[in-house]
């Protein structure tokens, strides 16, 4: 008798769990780990629809998404790789940008020193031993920061320094448990309570590095097309805007005039 | 192919492996033939990275060596370097995570040794240090040779522990694991399965060899 109770109250939970299957499955770039909690609150409170995330670097995902990894919405950290889905027909429709991304350097506490805005030239700086960034490989903000290390030429003389983060949280993660004294991150990451209690950070000049233009897709083989394309306009709507820019974003209003 | 990768795999275990040797016999046969009643511990202790995920341990890791940590400072302060990021991390790492794989074996082999042998030679006025020398690892040796292999093939496979603590620098801590996960997500397939088809090659043959060694002394030993 108990256990044909147990198993009626299983297959109870298990029907009102498929009845209530209005839930988006998102992959999304690891520098939005902090805007996203609040995207989810607001959008699911307004549409009912529940979201759930997966963060890691875009790179990966967009490989797990080549090979049918099944995903709803795509929220990457660039516009390259949802552009290259698009070209192989694997969303529904072109990709939208929806913020811009900001690297910001970040040191720690241990290390003393005034930043300056205006170079990278501190990544010299004699207490600096590790400086972490994003893998260039697969993560964009990995190529940003490389690339700004390019424009400042201290790349040559601080490469041997480099530790690479599989991705942006990992890379944050790295010099937050004081394995690095440096890093190059998202400006999100910068923002969150346990970064600001470690260290301090200064935004590195915007034109030392390509655009970060984030975009997103909904995928061609999603099951609920229309709840993710809502999603994305959400994400890009004043509403959705405003909690980016809370975060650590930009209104990529350049970019939506592309 | 990433030969310096290669390289770098074969360097790292050999050194686990012959630290784990060094570290392994002593302990392998406290733990054989110990009568303590607090072994249980140090037996559970051991086979931990056997079940840990080595998120786990890596997460340890990194913050153990990282500067907010004591042993972290304790270091930094002796050699004035970190232990994350570095080659000798990876070490340490590996000697911890493959523990177990030297041991177990090891251990199963000492306690098979007959103990009228070990006993015969005490009562001969063996001291305990001779007994283990010259009667037990003589006898025990296919069991201390797979523990040394199978804790080398297990350093070779390490991903998660040193995919948290080693930050994929180049020539210092890419591993020959971290370069296959490095080319699939930079989608050079080709590159990627060339890797990993030579370790499971290389894999495949290191346990052939470890079974068929136990498996050919079992049938002469029965003759």
């Amino acid at each position: 008798m108990f256990v044909a109770r147990v198993i009626f109250l299983c297959l109870a939970l298990l029907l009102t769990g498929s009845a209530s299957a209005q839930e988006l499955k998102i992959a999304a770039a690891s520098d939005l780990n902090g805007p996203m909690q609040k995207v989810a609150a607001t959008f699911t409170k307004q549409t009912g629809v529940q979201l759930k995330f997966s963060f890691g670097s875009s790179g990966n995902f967009f490989a797990e998404i080549r090979n049918g990894a099944p995903f709803d919405v795509f929220l990457s950290a660039d516009r390259s790789y949802p552009e290259t889905l698009d070209q192989s027909g694997k969303t529904d429709d072109a990709p939208a940008t929806y913020a811009l991304g900001k690297l910001v350097l970040w040191v720690s506490n241990r290390v003393p020193g005034n930043l300056s805005s205006k170079n990278l030239d501190f990544l010299n700086s004699a207490g600096v031993h590790k400086i972490a960034i994003a893998n260039p490989d697969h993560a964009p903000y990995g190529r940003a920061a490389v690339a700004a290390m390019v424009h400042f030429k201290v790349y040559d003389q601080v490469k041997s320094k480099l530790v690479m983060g599989e991705n942006i949280s990992q890379t944050a993660q790295f010099a937050q448990s004081g394995n690095a004294e440096v890093a190059l991150i998202a400006l999100s990451l910068a923002l969150t309570d346990s970064m600001k209690k470690s260290g301090r950070y200064v935004i590195v000049p915007t034109e030392s590095y390509p655009p970060l233009y984030q975009a997103a897709v909904v995928l061609r083989s999603s099951q609920y097309k229309q709840q993710a394309h809502r999603f994305v306009e959400f994400l890009r709507s004043p509403a959705g805007q405003k909690i980016m820019l809370e975060y650590g974003f930009e209104a990529p209003t350049v970019a939506r005039a592309r | 192919m990433n030969w310096q990768a290669m390289a770098l795999t074969a360097e790292l275990a050999s050194l686990a492996s012959l630290i784990l040797m060094l570290v392994g016999i002593p302990l392998a046969l406290w733990l054989a033939y110990s009568r303590r009643s607090w072994k249980f511990l140090a037996e559970s202790v051991v086979a931990l990275p056997i079940v840990l995920p080595p998120t786990v341990m890596g997460f340890y890791l990194l913050f153990a060596f990282g500067s907010d940590s004591e042993f972290g400072r304790w270091y930094q302060h002796i050699t004035g370097s970190t232990l994350a990021f570095t080659f000798k991390g990876l070490v340490i790492a590996s000697v911890l995570y493959s523990l177990p794989f030297a041991i177990n074996p090891m251990v199963a082999g000492f306690r098979s040794v007959d103990q009228k042998l070990v006993a015969a030679a005490r009562t001969l006025g063996a001291s305990k240090f001779k007994v283990y020398s010259q009667v037990v690892l003589p006898l025990a040796w296919p069991s201390v040779v797979t523990g040394l292999v199978l804790s080398f093939a297990h350093s070779v496979g390490e991903f998660g522990v040193v995919l948290m603590v080693g930050g994929n620098i180049s020539g210092t801590t890419r591993t020959l694991s971290i370069d296959i996960y490095d080319q699939v997500e930079a989608l050079n397939y080709h590159s990627a399965n060339l890797t990993a088809l030579t370790l499971l090659v290389f894999s495949s043959l290191l346990l052939c060899i470890v079974y068929g060694l136990n498996q050919k002394l079992l049938v002469w030993g029965s003759r």
